[in-house]
């Protein structure tokens, strides 16, 4: 949730280009607000499971539910994730960090506060860069924080409509679980930057294990905040924010819908209203806030149920060491042998060192950057099950072999034990002499479509091409074959 | 006398979700007021070099490892619920 103490005032935004502007004098500036929840065993101040699936209200206890009298008491690993994250987005990590009760009252929260963190995170002012096809864009990082979840509210009603709701049934599972939120500064200036954005925060979230972040199963949320300025100005003119958003390919239309809506009505003379706009009511949030109220009516203040926390320089250097090179610094060195395309797939994939184990094989950069982003991905085949080596064998016979046989392996390229061998040793057809009798036959028992093709229905090529690679079994090399196809007709 | 006004009381009790008569609101006036009052009490010192206190005690970093626990059964869970459905708690409409 937005706390408001962050920076409002716009940094400087490294290359960001205006691709989707609409009209060229206006500028988008696009802030993001994203929640992650931690896999962690336990919850966030007490030590009730943290996880899905259990019966409703089974994982809580008296800190969760806010009986009287209990008291929180911090996740250490929590914290230690929390500090990673902050370390992977090079931001400072407080000396001292403190939590804060936000205070509401709606049904998801029994306590009339949430514990969050305002004006002393635990990591502040860090940024993310983002390779893009022109290099890279340095989005900043104004805060990354450590707060509670809420429960889930089920609203019911004959209708099953949210409105109209005659009961609030609430699950407090969820309720205390550790979330982390990240605040970007307004340094996003087209959709496509802010996909990307989401694309490889999402990756670096999942890459340190911290979290699933899968937007389907709600463990990974996020917020857009939009609006548009004369181009060369810095003012921040009203923004709207666009809310449960769940694709990174759904959010980036709508937020070039909403620019485009905010251009029309300044164009037109008119004044943006500042709203929030929903886009996804099965995943929706329960606003704690109704619209005129204010960020002031949280009465942020220092929980007093806890102490501060000081991370101390041995833990960060040890959450330091522990990084590995992240994926934007991936994307930008393996686009030094592919398209940047290619990198980006492979990279937020989470592809890419599969490919570089591939490459060191000996298997061709391209080639086997095409096998995985393509029939890989397709088959649905862990990149952890996979024996770099039997699959670069593959990648490099894929031309000499058969195609069923190359898709046949593939679909069993993860198994255990799984040899590349058997595979290779069926070779494709490529001899004419062999194939040519075949060609002609297939050609003779259609007389109706040889000569339509050579009439010029050049489209009819492919039928014919079908023929033969079915009866061939798909053992027939395509390229040879269309190849005699055209010079038989 | 530090002074609240009626409309701040309103104010809070609509984040409260608190219902309250003309009567409680004068009440809750002067009790607010008083207590303002005690707190502002602190103003009348000079604490321009005391750096803010978030907690009375001089400690940091209470915490406990991230090992489960066992959960409460549901029929503590529930035991004060003014409502029930199933598993869940039930409450007015949100």
């Amino acid at each position: 949730m937005t706390t408001g103490v962050g920076s409002t005032e716009p940094e400087k935004s490294g290359g960001a280009d205006l691709r989707g502007a609409g009209a060229g004098s206006w500028e988008p500036v696009i802030g993001l607000e994203i929640h992650v929840q931690l896999k962690t065993e336990t919850k966030m101040f007490c030590r009730c499971r943290n996880g899905f699936g259990g019966e409703p209200n089974s994982q809580t206890c008296p800190v969760c539910l806010a009986f009287p009298g209990a008291l929180p008491v911090p996740n250490r690993r929590a914290i230690e994730e929390t500090i990673k994250l902050g370390l992977a987005l090079d931001c400072t990590i407080a000396e001292r960090a403190v939590f804060h009760r936000k205070n509401y009252f709606y049904p998801d929260n029994p306590k009339a506060y949430q514990i969050s963190q305002y004006d002393e995170p635990l990591c502040a002012r860090g940024h993310l860069d983002v390779p893009t096809e022109h290099g890279v864009t340095r989005i900043g990082i104004t805060r990354a924080h450590l707060e509670e979840d809420a429960a889930k509210n089920v609203h019911v009603a004959a209708s099953g409509r949210i409105h109209g709701a005659t009961a609030t049934l609430v699950d407090f599972n969820r309720c205390g679980t550790p979330l982390v939120e990240i605040v970007t500064e307004p340094d996003i200036h087209d959709a496509e930057t802010a996909k990307r954005f989401l694309q490889l925060l999402r990756q670096t979230v999942v890459e340190l294990e911290l979290s699933d972040a899968e937007l389907e199963h709600g463990s990974m949320r996020f917020d857009v905040n939009v609006s548009v300025r004369p181009a060369g100005s810095d003012e921040l003119r009203t923004r709207t924010e666009l809310k449960n958003m769940n694709s990174f390919s759904f959010a980036a239309k709508g937020i070039e819908r909403e620019i485009a809506r905010q251009i029309r009505i300044y164009e037109d003379g008119g004044v943006v209203e500042q709203e929030t706009l929903h886009f996804d009511p099965a995943h929706e949030e329960s606003p704690p806030l109704r619209s005129k109220e204010e960020a002031q009516d949280y009465r942020y203040f220092p929980e007093p149920d806890l102490v501060p926390v000081e991370p101390g320089k041995d833990l960060v250097d040890r959450l330091r060491a522990t990084l590995q090179v992240l994926p934007g610094a991936r994307i930008t060195r393996i686009a030094e042998t592919l398209s940047f395309y290619d990198a980006d797939v492979l990279v937020t994939g989470g592809l890419d060192r599969l490919w570089t184990s591939l490459v060191d094989a000996g298997a061709d950069p391209k080639e086997a950057a095409n096998v995985l982003a393509n029939q890989f991905v397709a088959a649905g085949i862990d990149p952890g099950t996979v024996d770099a080596g039997e699959l670069a064998k593959l990648v490099s016979a894929r031309a000499e072999i058969p195609r069923a046989a190359f898709d046949e392996a593939l679909a069993k390229v993860g198994e255990r034990g799984f040899s590349a061998d058997p595979y290779l040793e069926q070779k494709v057809v490529a001899d004419t002499a062999e194939l040519d009798p075949i060609i002609q036959r297939i050609i003779d028992a259609n007389p109706a479509q040889a000569e339509q093709y050579r009439s010029g229905k050049e489209g009819l090529l492919g039928f014919f091409v079908g023929r033969v690679m079915k009866e061939t079994g798909g053992s027939a090399d395509p390229r040879v074959v269309n190849e005699r196809v055209r010079a038989l007709l | 006398m530090a002074r609240i006004t009626r409309d701040e009381v309103l104010h809070v009790a609509r984040l409260a979700r608190i219902e309250l008569s003309d009567d409680e609101v004068a009440k809750f006036q002067e009790q607010l007021a008083n207590i303002l009052e005690a707190v502002s009490k602190v103003s009348e010192l000079d604490l321009s070099d005391v750096p803010p206190t978030a907690h009375p005690l001089e400690i940091a970093n209470a915490w406990a490892e991230d090992v489960p626990r066992d959960c409460l059964p549901l029929d503590e869970v529930f035991a004060n619920a003014p409502d029930r459905d199933g598993d869940y708690f039930r409450t007015p409409p949100a």
